[in-house]
């Protein structure tokens, strides 16, 4: 639902229907909304049953990559030899996105069920679900359900009494947006630096201390108990566009919008009916100028792209940008985008783990240009300029987050020229 | 970074008292069986040391090292990659505020400079001079829809306005 907001007719709220339902939040409340069943059902199935499910539901993973979910548990050691590990990715940074925030407070139950039906599937008989530092109230409400699914033997040496292991633990993260990648975030688990490894040798392979593990998502694992309670057939058949993109996905809008918000709707549900049916329209009545709609690292679109694009993952790529989170943050026609755009540079610069060159220098070179064009200093090169350093930074670092600074950054340049043009022409200044 | 030494608050570090013993003891005991490396508990004995001592002092961080074998130097290289843990003792309220651009679009700076102001704080990162206080910027605080979010302490406060902040600030003391 669009929490805060009640529902709209127009949502189809699965995993956000109990928010801002306190009694959702613990067991005995949650047992009533129908918790649990859905393990106890994967319990009676084969590892591999559980995985053929979600591989044929078509989930993808809400974290921003969107890689298939069962795919990504059909890669695990079917021989397990050494230690399974499960990640779950509550790490939640990427700018505009708040949707994790909303289902670690209030469906903390969800998140454990879907964790411990992967868990069993994979093999893995511990979870460490990591928690960003700063999100203190999901992990006290987080930390409470677990202690109440141990005491009543959902999670443990014994879980419903199947003779199958599994321990959950959090593990608090520290202030660091690039650990939620997903080799930094094992880094971060093994007491480390949180510095994104090289792949390959993918987490399948070696994760955790060099073990087999996975490593998915928040709104991901939520999903999983709805796809085995329902089917995997039902899931996918929820989509409105494609096959390949299925279910449902949340939206955290935010920005210049009238009614800011995590809103629910099917994949393939359009852009503009969402910015204006569901979340009320641009803020003030304003015109909108640019969205990315998958969080910060995603590129820009105008507000004309916006108005034909659907919400999936093929949907936001054919528009020119990308789903990532989901996170979509909206900008209206009073927005600054040249600041903007500095401030989100700076953001990525202050995030870089600084391991690759072409990532420490590049974010704190692009933040330094687009600064002194702020200060009414800037040259028509250093458009060119930003181009040239845009390239160097994709593809060439060990992780994204230089590609994500360079996609916001020449995205905005080449849909929003004149913008830019106009503080290098009238050398205009404003406060940096 | 903020300045050592400026405030008088409630967590000034009480010299070279020990962390590790009695309950902090038990409680990183317990952390231990959770993980198959010492190691590993790393980040949780750094807030363990944080939440009794206010900050991670180099006292702290040399004991955090001897208990879980590890090198000082290490246990530093850590410890200054994060941005939560505390490298100066900070006032008795610490505040972050978001103003990463989605919230920046809906006024985040007017909220700073509105805490700045309320709580006597001069600049970012820096303590008020009666202690009760460190402002510092926040990145993204996963909250953007209830801009602009405030993290007192442990208290996430959503959607502070430039004119809510002097009411908020009073409630804290
Ligand atoms: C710089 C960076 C930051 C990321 N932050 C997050 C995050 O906060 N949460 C998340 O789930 N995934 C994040 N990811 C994506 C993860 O690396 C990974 O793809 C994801 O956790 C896999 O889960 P999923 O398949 O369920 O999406 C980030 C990736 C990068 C490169
Ligand atoms: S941008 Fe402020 S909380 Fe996300």
């Amino acid at each position: 639902m669009g929490y805060p907001h009640p529902s709209h007719p127009r949502e189809t709220v699965l995993l956000s229907r109990h928010f801002g339902d306190a009694e959702a939040r613990g067991l005995a409340g949650w047992m009533t909304r129908g918790g649990y069943q859905a393990l106890e059902k994967a319990l009676g199935m084969s590892r591999e049953q559980v995985i053929e499910e979600v591989k044929a539901s078509g989930v993808r993973g809400r974290g921003g990559a969107g890689f298939p979910a069962g795919v990504k548990w059909s890669f695990m050691p079917k021989q397990k030899t050494k230690p399974h590990y499960l990640c779950v990715n509550a790490d939640e940074g990427e700018p505009g996105t708040f949707k994790d925030r909303e289902l670690l407070r209030w469906t903390p139950h969800a998140l454990i069920e879907g964790s411990a039906i992967c868990a069993y599937a994979i093999q893995a008989e511990q979870v460490y679900i990591y928690v960003r530092g700063e999100f203190t109230e999901p992990i006290r409400v987080l930390q409470a359900a677990l202690d109440e699914a141990y005491a009543k033997g959902l999670l443990g040496a014994n879980v419903l009494g199947r003779g199958v292991r599994i321990d959950m633990t959090i593990h608090r993260g520290a202030g660091a947006y690039i650990c939620g990648e997903e080799t930094a975030l094992m880094n971060s688990i093994e007491g480390k630096r949180g510095n994104p490894r090289i792949k390959p040798p993918f987490p399948a392979a070696a994760g955790l201390w060099g073990c087999p593990t996975t490593i998915n998502n928040v709104e991901t694992l939520c999903a999983i108990p709805h796809i085995l309670e329902k089917g995997a057939a039902w899931y996918k058949g929820l989509s409105l566009s494609n096959p390949k993109s299925s279910g449902t996905k949340l939206f955290s809008v935010c920005g210049a919008i009238a009614k800011p918000g995590n809103y629910e709707v099917t994949m393939g549900f359009p852009m503009k009916d969402l910015l204006y049916d569901l979340a009320g329209g641009i803020k003030g009545g304003r015109k909108l100028k640019a969205v990315q709609p998958g969080g910060s690292s995603v590129p820009f679109i105008t507000a004309e792209e916006a108005d034909g694009a659907l919400l999936d993952y093929e949907g936001c790529v054919a528009a020119g940008t990308q789903l990532g989170s989901g996170g979509m943050i909206v900008y209206d026609d009073a927005t600054d985008i040249v600041y903007q755009v500095m401030r989100l540079a700076q953001f990525y610069a202050h995030e870089s783990c600084a391991q690759c060159t072409q990532c420490r220098e590049g974010t704190a070179w692009t933040t330094k240009i687009l600064q002194r064009m702020l200060r009414g200093e800037g040259r028509m090169e250093d458009l060119d300029l930003l181009f040239d350093l845009g390239e160097q930074m994709t593809g060439k670092t060990i992780c994204v987050l230089s590609d994500s600074c360079a996609a916001a950054v020449v995205s905005a340049i080449r849909k929003f020229r004149p913008d830019f043009e106009a503080y290098i022409r009238s050398g205009r200044a404003v406060a940096v | 970074m903020s300045q050592a030494g400026t405030g008088t608050g409630a967590h000034e570090p009480s010299a070279a008292a020990p962390v590790f013993e009695g309950a902090a003891r038990r409680e990183l005991d317990a952390v231990l069986k959770k993980y198959p490396t010492a190691q590993a508990a790393l980040l949780p004995a750094l807030w363990i040391v944080q939440e009794r001592q206010g900050w991670v002092s180099p006292g702290a961080m040399a004991e955090v090292a001897e208990v879980l074998g590890l090198t000082v130097a290490y246990v530093k290289g850590v410890v200054t990659f994060y941005t939560m843990y505390h490298q100066h003792p900070v006032g008795k309220h610490f505040a972050q505020v978001c103003t990463t651009s989605p919230c920046n679009l809906c006024g985040a700076e007017g909220v700073v400079a509105a805490l700045l102001k309320a709580t006597g704080c001069k600049r970012m990162g820096e303590t008020s001079p009666d202690g009760l206080w460190t402002v510092v910027e926040a990145e993204c605080l996963g909250a953007c829809g209830f801009a602009t979010p405030v993290l007192v302490d442990d208290d996430l406060i959503e959607s502070v306005t430039a004119e809510s902040v002097p009411a908020l600030v009073a409630r804290y003391r």
